[in-house]
């Protein structure tokens, strides 16, 4: 499998599991020795829940479990306008007093936009940070997006900055992220089920961002099930075989077990359908089973086995 | 753990609005659709849905073809649905609260514009305020209000206050002006660090920029207590009685989570929690025979003949039953008093009225 970007942005509609695969996606990266940032925006704390750690600071921190070198940041648009008063204005008290009176909540709240330009930006600062060598700090970074549903204008923030500022710091900012963003530096996956809301919402997605300019790199089909029936089973089958495992063959339990399975044979005839929509958007597509035991470190790893580069 | 009589709420004349709330992806939509479905069916109460933003069919089904804020009825059912158009009802409370003139201004200024459609939060204070008119218009024996597919559940209740606060903030004042008339001891106090904010601001943002932005600021100005006013109404109407909040959430991690979040603001806020509706949970038709025990049959089977497939199947599903009602525990541990009413999963998507009736039989 290739991931040729060096900023990876995961999205999808809520609840397919973004925050899962992205992290499966940076622990796959960073195989090899290589250093990867996992960034989330939304101030979920949910990559803290995901590994079972205390909130993130808004600070690049190794994750300690594993050897290979991956690192978790939670941006806080708060912060990172802060950050960037310093950073350009040298207002590091100044920028205390702003916050005292209220003034950064204003102005990420008054212009939505800037908000999602402050998020960006410092993930474009990341993404292209390099040493005193001139080398990149980050071999890949990678973003646990908004949702599908707000990704378009998550991304396209020059459009945002554009409607507010005309000019100005603001403006050229802006301007350096949509670059990156719409650079081969820059690739959006995007994660769904086999399900039909999800499935829709990422051929929107995709639609969108294609007008957009921005590229769309991988389809990942998240907590899939294997197909186990090819047809459907008899009563008198299932009775011979029950007997032969030493299982109670009574009426209940026949009719139970092939009521459940003709139920798993409706499910898997309707996500071939959707396999077959996936597949019509021409895009490179990835399979992740689903986590029988749920989400834990060792699951995050098989899910990143399967991603890892080749 | 208690059942949630969910009939017992849609069919209590009292009750006069259904509020769903939850994180994205649980079937929010479709939950306050086959409530509202089934009070105005089963119950035959005058009912409206207030949906936010409905997946594509669902919306055609509920005939919501339109955006255009008007209840409009659903066909082949007694029930009434509306689509929130969010620039349309901010403009609507622009329009009640200022002169014509004035609203001109303030409709052309750029900053009006990017707030009233894209504002983190206009969507959720927007939809209070749908609910609000809805209420005082008194049409309605039951309004179901479905709310919008936030960054966190928790936002609905946090976003008006929010814009509230924000509306009639600090900086607002210092920025309009209207300090100085007000409370010129308060200017005074913050005029240094004030100076050195505009400072900021200008050579951040630009000249023309902060023009835009006083603008619209003194623009605003003459409607500050109508918007404060307006929000805290609606948000003492969802702590009265005559109000039942509906969590919805699917037997995952996150959405549990969710649910549990907003379940203690809701205490924390004194407002009515009614029950959890748990989407999408599984059952097995025969519980007793365990996954490992099904997995061991199937391997004694050899895995290739068809009880064997359909023993893996069953064992699937059986962990999968046990994930649930572990995950859904973390729920009624923390809450054992509220009640939980479970809708199984069904095998496809639900997108018309007769799936809409089945989960409302479902409750």
């Amino acid at each position: 499998m290739s991931w040729p970007a060096r900023l990876h942005v995961v999205t999808g509609k809520g609840g397919v599991g973004k925050t899962t695969v992205a992290a499966a996606l940076a622990l796959a990266l960073a195989a090899g020795g290589n250093r990867v940032l996992l960034v989330e925006v939304e101030g979920r704390q949910g990559l803290a829940q995901l590994f079972d750690l205390e909130p993130l600071p808004y600070a690049e921190r190794r994750l300690g479990d594993i050897d290979d070198d991956l690192r978790l940041l939670a941006v806080d648009p708060e912060e990172a306008l802060l950050e960037y008063l310093d950073l350009f204005y040298k207002m590091g008290r100044a920028g205390r007093v702003l916050r005292k009176l209220g003034a950064i909540d204003f102005a990420t709240t008054i212009a939505p936009g800037l908000r999602d330009i402050l998020l960006t930006g410092k993930v474009k600062e990341a993404t292209t940070r390099t040493d005193e060598a001139g080398r990149r700090l980050y071999h890949a970074v990678v973003l646990d997006a908004p949702p599908t549903g707000r990704i378009g204008r998550f991304l396209n923030v020059t459009a945002e900055a554009a409607r507010l500022a005309k000019l100005g710091p603001i403006k050229s900012q802006s301007e350096g992220v949509a670059a990156l963003l719409r650079s081969p530096m820059t690739s959006v996956h995007l994660v769904t089920l086999l399900e039909e809301m999800p499935v829709q919402e990422t051929t929107d997605a995709l639609a969108e961002l294609t007008a957009l300019h921005i590229p769309v790199g991988k389809i990942i089909v998240n907590a899939a099930r294997p197909p186990l029936l090819s047809s459907r089973v008899t009563q008198a089958e299932l009775k011979r075989g029950l007997a032969e495992a030493g299982l109670p063959t009574d009426r209940r339990t026949v009719t139970g077990l092939q009521s459940e399975a003709h139920a798993h044979l409706a499910r898997q005839e309707l996500e071939q359908q959707l396999r077959a929509e996936l597949a019509h958007l021409k895009r490179p597509t990835v399979e992740l089973p689903l986590l029988s035991d749920g989400v834990d470190l060792p699951g995050l790893q098989h899910l990143a086995a399967l991603l890892r580069p080749r | 753990m208690v059942g949630f009589e969910v009939d017992a709420v849609l069919g209590d004349p009292a009750i006069r609005i259904v509020v769903c709330c939850g994180s994205g992806g649980v079937g929010k939509t479709t939950t306050a659709a086959a409530l509202a479905l089934r009070a105005a069916e089963q119950h035959g109460r005058r009912t409206v849905v207030l949906t936010i933003d409905p997946a594509r069919r669902l919306a055609q089904s509920l005939g919501l073809t339109e955006l255009d804020n008007t209840p409009r009825q659903v066909k082949d059912a007694p029930l009434y649905a509306m689509q929130l158009d969010m620039k349309r009802t901010f403009d609507e409370v622009v329009l009640t609260h200022t002169a014509p003139e004035r609203a001109k201004e303030i409709f052309a200024n750029p900053f009006y514009q990017a707030m009233s459609s894209t504002f983190a939060g206009t969507q959720e204070y927007m939809a209070m305020e749908k609910l609000g008119q809805l209420r005082a218009a008194d049409e309605w024996d039951l309004i179901v209000v479905d709310t919008p597919p936030s960054r966190s559940a928790l936002d609905f209740l946090d976003a008006p206050a929010r814009l509230g606060r924000f509306l009639d903030g600090k900086m607002l004042r210092l920025l309009s002006g209207t300090a100085r008339a007000g409370g010129r001891s308060m200017f005074n106090l913050v005029t240094a660090s004030f100076g050195a904010f505009s400072k900021a601001v200008q050579k951040i943002l630009g000249a023309q920029l902060l023009t835009d932005l006083s603008g619209f600021v003194s623009a605003l100005d003459s409607m500050f207590g109508g918007f404060r006013e307006r929000a805290e109404h609606t948000y003492r109407v969802l702590q009265d009685p005559q109000t039942a909040f509906v969590l919805v959430a699917a037997p995952e991690p996150d959405a549990v989570r969710e649910a549990a979040y907003f379940a203690s603001r809701l205490e924390e806020g004194r407002m009515p929690l009614a029950g959890l509706v748990l989407n999408r949970v599984h059952t097995s038709a025969v519980p007793e025979l365990d996954a490992e025990s099904s997995a061991a049959a199937a391997a004694r089977l050899g895995e290739e003949g068809d009880t064997a497939r359909v023993l893996r199947v069953h064992e699937l599903l059986m962990r999968q039953v046990v994930r649930e009602t572990e995950v859904a525990a973390h729920f009624t541990d923390r809450f054992p008093l509220v009640p939980v009413a479970r809708v199984p999963a069904q095998p496809t998507d639900v997108h018309d009225i007769a799936g809409l009736r089945a989960i409302g039989d479902a409750f």
